[in-house]
Formats: C-alpha cells, sequence, structure tokens
C-alpha cells in the first residue's frame, strides 16, 4: 500500500501535468525517496494510481539508472567514471573507496550502508574525479580525501 | 569585453533572487517582449544568428518559424528547457541555471511567448540538486510576481511553467527522446518528420532549446540585433560559454566572443597544461566530436570554423587528453559511456557499440588482433548517420573515427607489443 505521504505526494506531481502517465518517473522517485527503492508492490500501487499498467511502469522504471528496482544500501554513492574524471584520476579513486567498503562496483556493503555506482558524465568536470552520495556533490577528489567523506556517512575505520 | 550571460552572477557562487535579478535589468525584456508581435521576436532572433547551445548549432530563430501560428493552431503548444546536460566534459549549464535560474526563466518566457506557446518546462537531469532546488524557487518567485501564469503584466499573454526533473540516461537529452520522457515513456527517440515543432508532446507544436540558448534571448530582445551580432568575432551571434577539463592549470568556464580561438581559450584562460603534463590533443565539445591537435589552436571555436577544421564545436566544453593518458584506453573509456546509454532502440547502435567496446578493450589489455583496426573501421561507417534512428552512435563514431587516423601508430604498437605501452599510469580497469 502508499503510504499517505506517498499518495499525496503523487497527486501533486500529478497536476504539473496533463496525462496521468506524465507523472510516472516522480511517482518512482517518490516511492524510492520513502522506502530506498521500488519493490514489486510500489510499482503496482503506482501503477494503479497512474493508470499505467505494471509492465509499462517497469518499462520505465528500468529505463532510469538513478530508479533501483533491486535494494541499495542507506547511502548510494554515485561515483562518475566517464572521460574527464577518468582522465583526472578515476581509477585510484574507485579503488580506494572498493578497498574500504570492501565492495566492487555495483554492490552494497555487508553493514548496508553503502552501494557503489558509476554513473555517466556529473557535469563536475572541472573538479573530476568527482562523485554524489545523496544530494552531495564531492569534486576533487583523491584517495586520500575519501575516508574524512566516508566518515560522515557513518563509516568507521578499523 | 561583455559578458551579458555571467556579468552578474555572484562569486560566492549563490543564486540571484527575484529583487536581485531585476536590479541588473532582469525581467525588462519580458515588458519589452510583451509589447511585440510575436512573429518579430522570432524574426529578431533570427537575425541575430543565435545558434543552439546544445551543440548542433541550428539558427533558433529558424527553429521556431516552423511552430504553426495563429488562431487556428493546435493547442496547447510547448515550449522545453532542455536542462538534461549530460554530454561527457559539459557542464556550463549547470552554472547558468545554480547561479541565475531567473535569467533562464526570462529567456523562456519571451521565448515560449514568441511561439505562443502556453506551457513551458524545464527538463533538469536528477543530480542537478543545487539547480533544481534553485529554480524551483526561483519559479515560484516568478509566480508571485506575475512574470509567470495568467495575464502575465496585464497583458492577454499567460503561460503554465513547470519543472521536471529525470532519472538519470544520457539519451534524455536527445530532443525527441526526451518529449517521450516527459510523456512518461521509455525514452527512445521518435522518428523525424514529423518534427517536434509541428507535432512534438502529446503530438502538439513543441519547441525544445537548450539551458544556454534560452538564456541569451533576453540579452537580444533587450539590446538589439547589432548589439548582439556585435559581440562575437565570427559570424555567429553573441558570447559563448567555453569551457576546459583534462589536466589544465585551471579548469573552468569562461564566457568569452563567439569564435574566441582554441589557443586563447587555452592558455589565456585554462592557463595551459599543469607541470609535469604535456598537451597530446583535445576533443573541442563534448565526447561525441573529433579530436583536435596543436596544429589547430588557431582554430576559432565557433560551428562553422570548427567544422572546417574536420570537427565540431558542439558543446564548446573541451576535454583535454595529456601525454600520460593512453589514447586506446581514452578512446575505450568514451565508447564505453556511448555503449551504455544507448536506449537499444535500433540495433545498429544496441548492437554496433558494445561490439567497439569489446574491440577498444582487447586491443587495450593486450589481446588485439591485426584485423581489429579493420573491424572499427567498419563500425565507424556503418554506425553513422542515416544508418542510426538518432545521432547517439554517430557522436561516438565522432573520436573513434578520428582516433583510429590520429593514434594509429598507438593502436598498432598496442596490437604488435601485446600490452598498453602505458599500463604503469592508471590505465583503463574499467571492469564495470
Amino acid at each position: 500500500m502508499l503510504s499517505d505521504q506517498e499518495k499525496q505526494g503523487i497527486e501533486a506531481e500529478l497536476e504539473n501535468y496533463e496525462h496521468k502517465r506524465a507523472a510516472c518517473v516522480e511517482a518512482l522517485k517518490i516511492i524510492q525517496r520513502s522506502r530506498g527503492w521500488v519493490q514489486d508492490d510500489g510499482l503496482h500501487d503506482a501503477a494503479l494510481a497512474l493508470g499505467m499498467t505494471e509492465e509499462e511502469l517497469d518499462g520505465v522504471a528500468t529505463f532510469y539508472n538513478l530508479i533501483f528496482r533491486r535494494p541499495v544500501g542507506r547511502h548510494v554513492i554515485l561515483i562518475c567514471n566517464t572521460i574527464s574524471c577518468w582522465i583526472m584520476g578515476y581509477n585510484p579513486v574507485r579503488e580506494h573507496l572498493s578497498r574500504r567498503l570492501e565492495i566492487e562496483p555495483g554492490e552494497t556493503s555487508a553493514d548496508g550502508r553503502f552501494t557503489l555506482l558509476p554513473v555517466p558524465c556529473l557535469g563536475a568536470c572541472d573538479h573530476g574525479p568527482a562523485m554524489m552520495i545523496g544530494n552531495e556533490l564531492y569534486g576533487d577528489l583523491t584517495p586520500g580525501r575519501i575516508d574524512a567523506i566516508l566518515e560522515k556517512y557513518g563509516w568507521e575505520s578499523d | 569585453m561583455e559578458r551579458p550571460l555571467t556579468q552578474h552572477m555572484k562569486p560566492d557562487g549563490s543564486a540571484l533572487d527575484i529583487s536581485e535579478y531585476e536590479k541588473t535589468g532582469g525581467y525588462r525584456a519580458v515588458r519589452k517582449a510583451l509589447t511585440m508581435a510575436p512573429k518579430e521576436i522570432q524574426e529578431m532572433v533570427r537575425n541575430s544568428n543565435l545558434r543552439g547551445r546544445g551543440g548542433a548549432g541550428f539558427n533558433t530563430g529558424q527553429k521556431w518559424s516552423f511552430v504553426p501560428m495563429g488562431d487556428d493552431a493546435p493547442r496547447p503548444k510547448y515550449l522545453i528547457c532542455n536542462a538534461d546536460e549530460m554530454e561527457p566534459g559539459t557542464f556550463k549549464d549547470r552554472m547558468l541555471v545554480e547561479k541565475n535560474p531567473h535569467q533562464l526563466i526570462e529567456g523562456m518566457i519571451i521565448s515560449a511567448f514568441a511561439i505562443q506557446a502556453d506551457i513551458a518546462y524545464v527538463f533538469l537531469r536528477d543530480e542537478y540538486k543545487t539547480a533544481g532546488r534553485r529554480i524551483a524557487g526561483a519559479i515560484s518567485e516568478a509566480y508571485r510576481s506575475n512574470y509567470l501564469g495568467k495575464n502575465i503584466l496585464g497583458s492577454d499573454y499567460s503561460l503554465d511553467f513547470h519543472l521536471h526533473t529525470s532519472a538519470g540516461r544520457y539519451m534524455c537529452g536527445e530532443e525527441t527522446a526526451l518529449l517521450n520522457a516527459l510523456e512518461g515513456k521509455r525514452a527512445t527517440p521518435r522518428a523525424k518528420p514529423p518534427f517536434p515543432q509541428t507535432s512534438g508532446l502529446w503530438g502538439k507544436p513543441t519547441v525544445v532549446n537548450n539551458v544556454e540558448t534560452l538564456c541569451n534571448v533576453p540579452h537580444i530582445v533587450k539590446n538589439g540585433v547589432e548589439w548582439y551580432k556585435g559581440l562575437s568575432r565570427s559570424e555567429d551571434g553573441g558570447t559563448k560559454i567555453y569551457g576546459v577539463s583534462g589536466r589544465v592549470k585551471r579548469p573552468g568556464l569562461w564566457e568569452l566572443p563567439m569564435g574566441t580561438t582554441v589557443r586563447e581559450i587555452f592558455d589565456e584562460h585554462a592557463g595551459g597544461m599543469q607541470d609535469g603534463y604535456k598537451f597530446r590533443c583535445l576533443i573541442p565539445g563534448g565526447a561525441s566530436t573529433e579530436f583536435l591537435t596543436g596544429e589547430h589552436f588557431d582554430v576559432k571555436m565557433d560551428f562553422d570554423s570548427v567544422m572546417k577544421a574536420g570537427s565540431r564545436m558542439g558543446t564548446g566544453t573541451m576535454i583535454v587528453l595529456d601525454d600520460t593518458i593512453c589514447p586506446v584506453g581514452a578512446l575505450y573509456n568514451l565508447e564505453l559511456f556511448f555503449a551504455r546509454e544507448s536506449c537499444g532502440w535500433c540495433t545498429p547502435c544496441r548492437e554496433g557499440l558494445p561490439w567497439v567496446v569489446r574491440i577498444l578493450k582487447a586491443i587495450e589489455e593486450g589481446h588485439g588482433e591485426p584485423d581489429d583496426l579493420e573491424k572499427l573501421e567498419m563500425h565507424g561507417k556503418f554506425l553513422w548517420l542515416h544508418f542510426t534512428y538518432c545521432a547517439l552512435a554517430p557522436g561516438a563514431m565522432e573520436p573513434l573515427r578520428s582516433g583510429l587516423k590520429l593514434f594509429r601508430d598507438e593502436f598498432e604498437r598496442h596490437i604488435k607489443e601485446k600490452r598498453c605501452p602505458y599500463e604503469n599510469v592508471p590505465a583503463a580497469r574499467m571492469n564495470v
């Protein structure tokens, strides 16, 4: 069941569009914000609210890399691996993250705290390598700066 | 030197609020535009030689002129701002939205009025969180001051204005895929014709313009065509937000006269290479443009001049490759991006790009075969315009085609020595 908050959020979004299904990306994001990811039952309920079939909505959901149809950690790290960041040292930064969190790209840390996802260009090319955690953008990354950033999200070094 | 788009931006990076924007002369162009005939504004923008800043460089006024006008025109009509900036190496629209959202809104009101649009959308990528907060706040302010909504400033003209935030995927920036995305469908491209100007969002007349393009419009209306053309050092009107990323001393963005040379942008503004790094080549305007080398430093950065030099200006934001970067690894990185971002709608792109990636990976990892270069060239030929549904795959082939010519010896060395000669440098170990 959609929560009251989710329902109200989706209804507010419907006002921005003349056709219900146009609000579907926003609806998926609303569910994801409250639950972390979009489970099958959330998809089912949202499809009903939008007048779409589940298959249509899942087709849209799986198109977007920022809609998660599988569980993710509490903090999703979006690290840019596109050309400018790659030139400026994406690899050492990504490898350091993997060592610290003991996960490879696409995986979630054992404590469920972090998921590491390489993504296309974040539009922060003058401050590469760059990554985002939640709403925060971090640029000019070096392996040395990573630990302090992770600590802000509850990571503790051994 | 005049910098109409950026001169009022605050050094601390915060956005101008509505009263600050009004104090810089903001929203005066809307007042003027509302006293003009829509066709008159279209003509003015056309004559100003403002060309689309999203990369294609089509004359903006001309683009608008295909929209059906008059009482018989289908309604509602739409104006959409493409703020889905995701071309690798491009970060100019982020600055324009974050630091002066009202300039964009004003540009959109005037542009919407010029095509008599009823509804406007900003299509913003989800990762631009700060931009999203600021444009949403600015839209509310503009509604409160009656720059948006019913009977704008007491005129007969009304405009509904919405922000749509997306959820990733480069493909959404393609004009017709963006329309599908906005309709709540998978963001696959549409066949053209019909062009969006006659059959766009929900089948209604629609114009899609880039952020930087729209930000130019108030200045043209306020100061006139001759002034605007006078800003430029080339045939294309106005200024351009140029950018540089890579191992230069001062990566960043600068608003300069359209037609500023590569040398001036690279040397004077970006400060040249960082100590210890040598320049090898650059990609002038986002990932989907061909390489330029040191011999192109006197090329003017405008649409026609860069085209003559064998590349495209694209978004005008250069990516600089230094001598520690393996060119094969760089192409692997670029093509991996395009393969991952292919929407899968048409077969050449969906199947061809992963092949290109596999071949480049093999060469980079020392498993290349002598006929691999021929196979790459073949892809460069067949993933080209008219073989694919949209410009994504041809865009992907631009750096590949030019890279194969420019770095022939590097490719051959990889294949012959069965290793990457740059393997001690953090290279393309991209196991994702």
